[in-house]
């Protein structure tokens, strides 16, 4: 009972929720409460205030008065280094699972008043301090461990400050629908899988993007600067230069190639496997239960690979 | 957290700040002891090396409690205190570790610089805490940013500070003052200054040489002569050849000496620095006084506790007066008593006085024409006296200050059959033109007699004066030797006008700072109160007061510090145009931060389409605002507020 109206209330005075687009840290969003120091602090200023009573040390009141008016005017100062802020979070790049996924939020101070030592740390003890100057907008990165491949959320993030004086604590809880896409852990160097023959296309040369080995007439939608503007100039017409890749090895990195190790295992090879055929130059293609990339050797075709296999079997929308 | 070197420094700096005062007044050892632990702590830093065990610390510890206890031979009391807080201020520095350590060593010097006002609530004491306060609040900022430079800290410091001014002023006129002590005080927590109930050749000397403030005091109306100006302090009975002690009653409830035939009143305030004594000055012969007080037989006038706490307090006296006409017997046979088988020559010389005169007023005047004829001396450095001192003085030296005077001249009184006493006191003053008031120092401590004749009571006879009249009518600089007076404070000697007024203007400083912060007291409260018209003055009714001040000028703080953290968009194109957004907004169209207008535009069209031409001419009028040099921008801006206005989903 008690701890169902504790979570109600909680819930009514943090209202989490996720949000997309700008967050400006307002009244409403900014909670401020006493730090132990601060604790400590007021009871060394009784001690105080009872010292100057009983030995009538009136200078001592206006110590005691001073420091007391300090620590209760740094509660403003601690709300206002967060008060009217701007975030937005930014684009995360993606990373493979077991790396750290870099959160990117966008900091903008739009008054005269220079911020410090802001504090961004998620509920698992991952943080970063960062200050933002007056007028200024500033990038924080906030890396997260990526544990599963997939889309991963930030999570609710929280923002503190103690500054002045740490006698407060303000903060405001973030919690952005920013997402960054984790792809399977890479397995262990593994061999490629042999080029299937059965294809037909393995031995003869392809085109690809090495060695030049002729011209051939204009066809609508060619790229311009494969263009053959020399040729053009000695009046032969629109000609396009031809390129090939002389071992292109037709290679296709099959799902059902691995039959007897779990679903996560294969994609982890399978993404060894991407890395590799990339790095070596070579053409292949990618078959996942349901989809099919047609061998290819582009840095687009390699990050689409590595998309599918991080959402294989995933349910469509997984909301960080 | 790893704690930089710049933060230490600073630490060092707070506690350095907040011991030097304190090196004035406690031992020796104390200071070089933590003289030598700070300058371990910087040799430590400086050479990046590691801090000491915690084991070490805890033996030097262990020998500063064992150094207190041999010095103070206790473990209680304020100096005890004040010893230990600093020393351990000192010592925190050398094992500060992480932030919380460093957190300590900060409240730890926030907590020393209030025992430094224990010795001294001076202007210039005001003036060094808030320097001090300045460099620890710096500091303290530090140890949050630890990255932030000098500067901007020292700013922030400084701001936090000065904002607090306000709001300290409020709480120290209104917070509902009670009179201390809460608890027993420990013994030492007073110290005694100024005149001793005890007199022997040289202690009355000694003061003179100190130019500190004994009381200062303001008449109603004209103040008397500079040679009326008595201040009556203890009064001596006992002599056992070389100390005056009091009379066996002391300072008890006896029925008060008997006055009449007063003339010459006189109204005025003291305003006493604390003493730690139980007498109150008055002019002779007070009559009344505003302050709970008695007084003894011999008019001295005291009150039950010594004076810990400067006294403020008003009297009246009667420089004219007729003292115990009516003397018991008791007494009169006590003020004859002298040590019989000391300073032969004096009684003789006393004998040969009783025998040429009739009667006792004769007997003074032969007295006092002695001293006047002979060869005596008023010097500040008497020569040595030997057993007989009175003997040696009268003969031989014929060099002494008041304190020689009056007690041999009790005593001949009294070998002459005359009771006589010695009063000790202050006598004169300095007046400040400026404040208006008379400064009565140390310097001015002085002894005279009385001596009791039939129908004329106990009668003041100063037998300084008769040696130095300069003395009691001008002060003592005029009544000393020319290579003496060198030896007073500088502030008695130098008659230079601008340093006379300098140090008159200070004294008025002092003197306020005495009367309005130091001496700001539950009686103050109330009169200053009750001047700024407030009524009912209650403990609640002041707090609330003070409450609702704070709150106000909390209130009126925040709303300038919160002022300027969202610069106001100025454009006003632009406030127009986000009102329109806000329209939208409402109705679930929201813009992305990439979408322009236009973009923006074509897809609200699409949602609304019946209001297509209202979003087109805002969003055209817009751009053209924005983007398009318009000679007549006024009127399109006016367009515009217009189209927004009427804008309705």
């Amino acid at each position: 009972m008690l701890s169902a109206l504790r979570k109600q209330f909680r819930l009514w005075l943090f209202r989490p929720k996720i949000e997309s687009g700008t967050v400006t840290l307002n009244q409403r969003r900014i909670f401020i409460i006493p730090t132990r120091q601060g604790i400590g602090f007021v009871i060394v200023l009784l001690i105080m205030l009872l010292g100057d009573i009983n030995y009538n040390l009136s200078l001592g009141y206006v110590l005691t008065f001073l420091l007391g008016t300090t620590a209760l005017m740094t509660m403003l100062h601690t709300f206002r280094n967060m008060a009217q802020l701007e975030i937005r979070a930014g684009r995360a790049d993606a990373v493979f699972s077991g790396d750290k996924a870099q959160f990117v939020f966008h900091f903008q101070n739009n008054g005269r008043l220079d911020r410090y030592q802001i504090k961004l740390h998620d509920d698992n003890g991952h943080s970063v301090t960062f200050d933002i100057p007056a007028l200024q907008s500033v990038e924080v990165k906030l890396p997260l461990p990526a544990e599963r491949r997939g889309w991963m959320g930030s999570g609710r993030l929280t923002l503190h400050t103690e500054f002045p004086l740490g006698l407060y604590h303000a903060w405001s809880y973030l919690q952005f629908d920013t997402r960054c896409l984790v792809y399977p852990k890479p397995a262990a160097p593994q061999p490629l899988p042999a080029s299937s023959d059965q294809s037909g296309s393995g031995k003869f040369f392809v085109a690809g993007d090495d060695d030049f080995s002729g011209l051939r007439n204009y066809v609508a939608g060619d790229a311009l600067p494969r263009i053959a503007w020399k040729a053009l100039a000695r009046e032969q017409g629109l000609q396009v230069k031809q390129f090939s890749s002389p071992q292109g090895h037709e290679l296709w990195l099959d799902w059902a190639q691995l039959p007897s190790l779990g679903a996560e295992r294969r994609l982890e090879i399978l993404t060894r496997w991407v890395l590799d055929a990339d790095a070596q130059g070579l053409h292949y293609g990618l078959r996942l239960p349901g989809i099919e990339f047609p061998p290819e050797h582009s840095a687009t075709h390699k990050t689409e690979c590595l998309r599918a296999l991080a959402l294989c079997g995933l349910p469509d929308e997984v909301k960080p | 957290m790893n704690l930089n070197a710049p933060l230490i420094y600073g630490l060092l700096a707070c506690v350095l700040l907040i011991s030097a005062p304190h090196a004035d007044h406690l031992p020796l050892w104390v200071t070089l002891l933590g003289t030598t632990l700070l300058g371990w702590r910087a040799y430590l830093l400086i050479g990046n090396k590691p801090l000491p065990q915690r084991w070490l610390l805890l033996c030097i510890m262990t020998g500063c409690v064992g150094g207190i206890l041999i010095s103070f031979h206790t473990l209680f009391g304020r100096d005890v205190g004040v010893t230990l807080l600093v020393l351990l201020a000192a010592l925190k520095l050398l094992e500060v570790r992480s932030a919380r350590d460093a957190t300590i060593v900060i409240y730890l010097a926030c907590f020393v610089i209030i025992t430094e006002f224990f010795y001294s609530q001076s202007i210039l004491a005001a003036l060094f805490m808030f320097a001090t306060l300045l460099v620890v609040v710096t500091t303290w900022v530090h140890l949050q940013a630890d990255k932030l430079d000098m500067r901007p800290r020292l700013r922030i410091a400084a701001m936090l500070l000065l904002q607090a001014v306000p709001l300290t002023l409020i709480l120290f006129v209104l917070f509902p003052r009670v009179q201390g002590p809460l608890w027993g005080m420990p013994q030492d927590a007073y110290a005694s200054s100024g005149l001793d109930d005890k007199m022997a050749p040289g202690s009355v000397g000694k003061l003179a040489l100190s130019d500190a403030v004994a009381f200062r005091a303001a008449f109603k109306g004209d103040p008397p002569r500079h040679d009326q100006m008595y201040w009556r302090g203890p009064v001596l009975w006992n002599f056992d050849g070389h100390i005056w002690t009091p009379g066996r009653d002391g300072f008890s409830r006896t029925r008060p000496g008997l006055l009449d035939n007063l003339t010459s009143p006189i109204d005025y305030t003291v305003t006493l620095e604390p003493h730690n004594k139980v007498w109150l000055f008055t002019l002779e012969m007070p009559t009344l006084i505003s302050v709970p007080a008695a007084m003894t037989k011999d008019f001295q006038v005291w009150q039950p506790a010594p004076v810990t706490s400067r006294l403020r307090y008003s009297a009246h006296s009667q420089l004219g007066y007729r003292a115990n006409a009516e003397e018991d017997t008791r007494q009169l046979e006590r003020a004859l008593v002298i040590p019989r088988n000391l300073n032969p020559r004096a009684q003789q010389l006393a004998a040969d006085w009783r025998a040429q005169a009739v009667g006792d007023e004769d007997v003074m005047r032969i007295g006092l024409a002695y001293f006047n004829r002979e060869d005596f001396h008023y010097t500040l450095s008497p020569p040595a006296l030997g057993a007989n001192e009175i003997d040696d003085f009268m003969f031989t030296t014929r060099k002494g200050f008041c304190e020689h005077y009056a007690s041999s001249f009790v005593y001949l009184m009294r070998a002459a059959g005359v009771p006589a006493r010695v009063v000790t006191g202050y006598q004169g003053g300095e007046f400040n033109s400026l404040g208006n008031y008379y400064i009565v120092r140390q310097s001015d401590a002085h002894a005279w007699a009385e001596v009791w004749l039939r129908g004329r009571g106990w009668v003041r006879v100063d037998p300084t004066a008769a040696i130095a009249p300069a003395r009691v009518e001008l002060g003592m600089a005029a009544a000393l030797p020319e290579s003496e007076s060198a030896a007073l404070p500088l502030i008695e000697r130098t008659q230079l006008p601008w340093l006379v007024s300098f140090r008159f203007n200070l004294d008025m400083l002092t003197n306020q700072w005495n009367q309005w912060v130091l001496g700001y007291n539950p009686e103050r409260q109330f009169a200053f109160l009750t001047r700024l018209g407030m009524e009912d003055i209650t403990w609640q009714h002041m707090a609330l007061t003070m409450l609702g001040g704070l709150a106000l000028l909390v209130g009126l703080f925040t709303l300038l510090l919160l002022r300027k953290l969202t610069l106001r968009k100025t454009d006003a194109a632009l406030r127009c145009y986000l009102k329109y957004c806000r329209k939208l907004e409402k109705k679930g169209m929201v813009r992305g931060a990439h979408e322009g207008p236009q973009d923006f535009a074509l897809r609200a069209a699409e949602i609304f389409p019946q209001h297509i031409t209202a979003i087109n001419t805002i969003t055209g009028l817009y751009v053209a605002l924005r983007y398009e040099n318009q000679p007549d921008s006024a009127l399109t801006l006016q367009a515009l507020r217009r189209e927004v206005a009427a804008f309705k989903l």
